[in-house]
């Protein structure tokens, strides 16, 4: 063998190097085990939370245990003399295999066919319910355009030729009589607190993206589509309203509030607007 | 038979090919030897790569103190940093390029193109590629593609600046950012050429694969380097042209009126756009119909390239060759079928979401294979902690965690918080970032006393991994937890969001770290030179290796294998064999003179 290959005795450089490997799964499970996700305020919420849970605990132990494997293998292997496990047989390989990669993949698929698309499945599959709030969203370069149908209950036309960033921001048809009792705002919205908002999203220009963190919501307003979210607030409070899709320079503060109130305030609230 | 007829044409063609070209321009230049094009790639992309750190480290500065000036940054740069202050659509542009040059440009040319150009004739025993004119027309092709993308930054308006994805209607319409009036138009036409000129490449590595081994190199004895160059170029032919049809439509939608991608009704800048009936979600998913498998293109080779080293190092065979093999088949097949997880809260049909969620997270099966028996391969083995294995094990523990990330991210359920969010930029950087920029760091500290006939400092080589690995691992796995905090990407700056505040001391944390990762890269640079010039001479086979490049010369001459082609007799593993002469035992030593395990 070639003199100048490193040299394979147990050195202090082989147990640092083992030891490194070992403490980044060390580090990296420690360092994850706090509580990052903002406080939780919706109903749904709760189960992307388990979705996520599940993930950091299997996941963690997955990466700790990984690591400190690859860890003992360097020091283990680098301590070595010679080599003392030449060839595995075939059959080591392939239970080895089916073993652990079963173990990985289960973990995952599990993860998405038992938490995963119940949740799912209640957040898009349910139809909205007949005392949903309904809102309408629509993204523009780089505000939120907020609507609510007022007393009738339904969105008066609106057509992009009758578009006016400041008189008529949305292009509402104002010979339409559903559109004289609907209410705009811009970058904020009121919604009771438990009970399903029913969010229409409409983007004028770009593609955003509705995001808000508390409440783990996130859809994206895309032009030419009106995708329809239905979510419940669990949790009085106002919540900040991020764009989660690049949409031009102002992409960054592309800032909204969402205010929870109680049924009373939310009713005071809407007629104030009127 | 078939064997043999191919020996003897190509025998034939290549018996003139043996004689080296006269003429610096035709040797070193417009050359059609593939280390000679293989070497202009990896140069090529190393410029490349220094572009996009460059550009890496104007944005951890931004995002890490986003009210500093940097008077001195805006003298350098007085077009993107006004009064030392980075501006928005700057910034824009930075994200935009940093991401196409380092994927595309960086990644694919020293990986993909570089290495794949230099290792697939050597190692699969043949004297050049199929197509050697076609190959050299790849490579012009792609420098000029290059050249396209960084004039970008010099055309009214500065570079792309819609995301290296370029959704339109952004990337669409010339009045929604600055970037998109001319750089836009520049990026799709540098895309174009850099899709044509991957075609070349793959359509050559496929062909050469098939055709030009030498007698006795059966498929099952390829080395995994050659078997993932394989996958990742059926990969790269099928997926990569839907984005050059893309790229036209855009291009088509920007400057000649229609409507691919845009629907009626839209209004930018308080103007009603004429165009009707065209959709968004079609670029999404033309897009990530290359997008998703391009990752692949550029990671496989990574863990090819980790699979050959491992038992370099650890003299003894690859535990499960034939297994990875399948591994890489499988992951090929399935890689093609699961863009949309890309898409989850794009607005398509939630059952498409169920579907892409449930087939992404069976890419867990054979690529947590492939790991285990990368882990595997150590076990019983006498390790050898040179360089280029201290990247192999870094790129073990990077695949591992990134992987994991993509359990996350592959669920749709928890998509619905984490999509772009830094989860997602902490999740990639760890796999086609960090995967494969130590896989391309292994493989220049392996292969570089064979393509330059010099050897690298080891000592240097060891501080530049761990230059690398422990910033690189600070700064991308702290963004796991700013996406978890729900911190949105593509922001230029975090200071307006109440939710984000806390983000702030993270966001310095992982900032001083990019700056140490990117100074440590000064050190490869510094000892890539030097070796260059000064490096100590190697001899045929330094690291004692079984495959067929380390029985030619370093560098090899021209024609790689003299007047008569290698035969193979064995597997690329052949380590620590009782009956051998050495502790390893090339691939063309006969049956009689070794026994053969595999």
């Amino acid at each position: 063998m070639s003199p100048r290959l490193p040299s394979s005795k147990p050195t202090v450089e082989a147990l640092l190097i083992g030891f490194l490997f070992l403490a980044t799964g060390l580090f990296g499970v420690a360092y994850g085990a706090r509580t990052w996700l903002p406080p939780l305020a919706s109903r749904h919420g709760a189960g992307i939370d388990a979705m996520l849970t599940y993930l950091l605990v299997t996941v963690g132990v997955l990466f700790l245990v990984g690591h400190i494997t690859l860890g003992f293998l360097i020091w283990r292997a680098a301590g070595q003399q010679r080599v003392t496990h030449r060839l595995a047989t075939r059959k080591a390989e392939w239970i080895l295999s089916a073993a652990l990669g079963l173990l990985v993949v289960s973990i995952g698929e599990a993860g998405v066919l038992a938490i995963g698309i119940p949740v799912w499945n209640e957040y898009f599959g349910a139809s909205p319910p007949g005392d949903a709030v309904l809102i309408e969203v629509t993204g523009a370069q780089f505000v939120w355009n907020v609507r609510y149908p007022g007393e009738d209950g339904a969105f008066g036309r609106t057509a992009p030729r009758l578009i006016d960033d400041t008189s008529n921001p949305i292009g509402i048809d104002r010979t339409d009589p559903a559109a004289a009792d609907d209410v705009t705002l811009q970058n904020e919205i009121a919604v009771p607190v438990n009970r399903p908002v029913r969010l229409r999203l409409r983007s004028k220009d770009m593609i955003h993206s509705f995001f808000l963190p508390h409440l783990r919501v996130k859809q994206d307003a895309i032009p030419g589509m009106t995708p329809e979210i239905v979510f419940v607030p669990t949790r009085e409070g106002t919540f900040e309203i991020a764009c989660a899709e690049l949409c031009g320079l102002g992409h960054y503060r592309m800032q909204g509030l969402l205010h929870v109130l109680s049924e009373n305030d939310f009713r005071l609230w809407l007629q104030q607007q009127r | 038979m078939g064997d043999i007829a191919v020996e003897t044409e190509f025998g034939g063609r290549a018996g003139a090919h043996v004689e080296e070209p006269a003429g610096f321009v035709r040797r070193y230049i417009f050359s059609t030897d593939h280390k000679v094009i293989g070497i202009q790639y990896i140069l090529t992309g190393l410029f490349m790569a220094v572009v996009g750190s460059l550009l890496a480290v104007l944005i951890r500065l931004q995002l890490g103190w986003p009210i500093h000036r940097w008077p001195l940054l805006g003298r350098l740069l007085p077009g993107g940093i006004v009064d030392g202050v980075i501006t928005p659509e700057f910034y824009l542009a930075l994200v935009t390029m940093h991401g196409t040059i380092m994927v595309f440009f960086f990644i694919s040319y020293v990986l993909v193109s570089g290495f794949g150009n230099y290792l697939i004739p050597l190692q699969v025993g043949a004297r050049d590629m199929a197509y050697p004119f076609l190959n050299m027309l790849s490579y012009w092709v792609a420098l000029l593609s290059a050249l396209v993308m960084l004039a970008s930054f010099f055309v009214t308006g500065g570079a792309a600046a819609a995301g290296w994805t370029s959704y339109p209607p952004l990337s669409a319409v010339s009045s929604a950012v600055p970037g998109s009036a001319w750089g836009q138009t520049f990026w799709l036409l540098a895309m174009a050429l850099f899709i044509a000129s991957m075609t070349m490449g793959g359509l050559n590595y496929v062909a050469t694969i098939f055709s030009l081994r030498a007698r006795g190199m059966t498929m099952m004895r390829m080395p995994l380097t050659v078997w993932s160059y394989f996958i990742a170029a059926i990969m790269a032919l099928l997926a990569f042209p839907p984005l050059t049809a893309a790229a036209v439509m855009l291009l088509f939608d920007r400057h000649f009126g229609t409507s691919f991608f845009l629907p009626s009704g839209m209004v930018v800048a308080g103007q009603l756009l004429p165009h009707q009936g065209g959709s968004p979600l079609l670029w999404q998913h033309l897009f990530w119909f290359l997008g998703h498998p391009e990752v692949y293109v550029l990671i496989l080779p990574a863990l090819g390239i980790a699979c050959d080293l491992l038992p370099v190092f650890t003299r003894k065979p690859l535990f499960g060759y034939r297994i990875q093999v399948y591994c890489l088949m499988a992951v090929g097949v399935l890689g093609m079928v699961v863009w949309g997880h890309h898409m989850f809260v794009s607005g398509m049909s939630p059952f498409s979401g169920e579907y892409f969620s449930v087939a992404t997270l069976l890419i867990t099966l054979p690529m947590a294979i492939f790991g285990v028996n990368m882990m595997a391969s150590l076990w019983g083995g006498k390790l050898q902690l040179s360089t280029p294995m201290l990247f192999t094990l870094g790129v073990i523990a990077f695949f591992g965690t990134g992987g994991f990330g993509g359990l996350f991210l592959g669920n749709a359920t928890a998509d619905m918080q984490l999509h772009d969010t830094y989860f997602v930029v902490g999740h990639f950087h760890f796999m086609i970032g960090g995967v494969t920029l130590l896989g391309t760091f292994a493989a220049i500290y392996f292969w570089f006393p064979k393509m330059f006939g010099r050897s690298m400092s080891e000592f240097l080589g060891k501080v530049h991994f761990w230059l690398t690995f422990i910033p690189f691992f600070t700064v991308f796995f702290m963004q796991h937890f700013l996406g978890l905090q729900g911190m949105p990407r593509r922001y230029y700056a975090f200071t307006t969001y109440e939710f984000l505040e806390q983000t702030q001391g993270q966001n310095v944390i992982i900032s001083v770290a990019a700056l140490i990762l990117m100074a440590g890269q000064l050190v490869f640079l510094a000892n890539f030179g030097w070796s260059l010039v000064r490096g100590r001479r190697a001899e045929t086979n330094p690291w004692g290796a079984a495959t067929l490049e380390w029985t030619v010369g370093s560098p090899p001459p021209h024609g790689n294998f003299g007047h008569v082609l290698p035969v193979v007799h064995r597997w690329p593993y052949e380590y620590s064999l009782e009956r051998a002469a050495a502790d390893y035992t090339p691939q063309t030593v006969s049956p009689q003179e070794a026994p053969v395990t595999a």
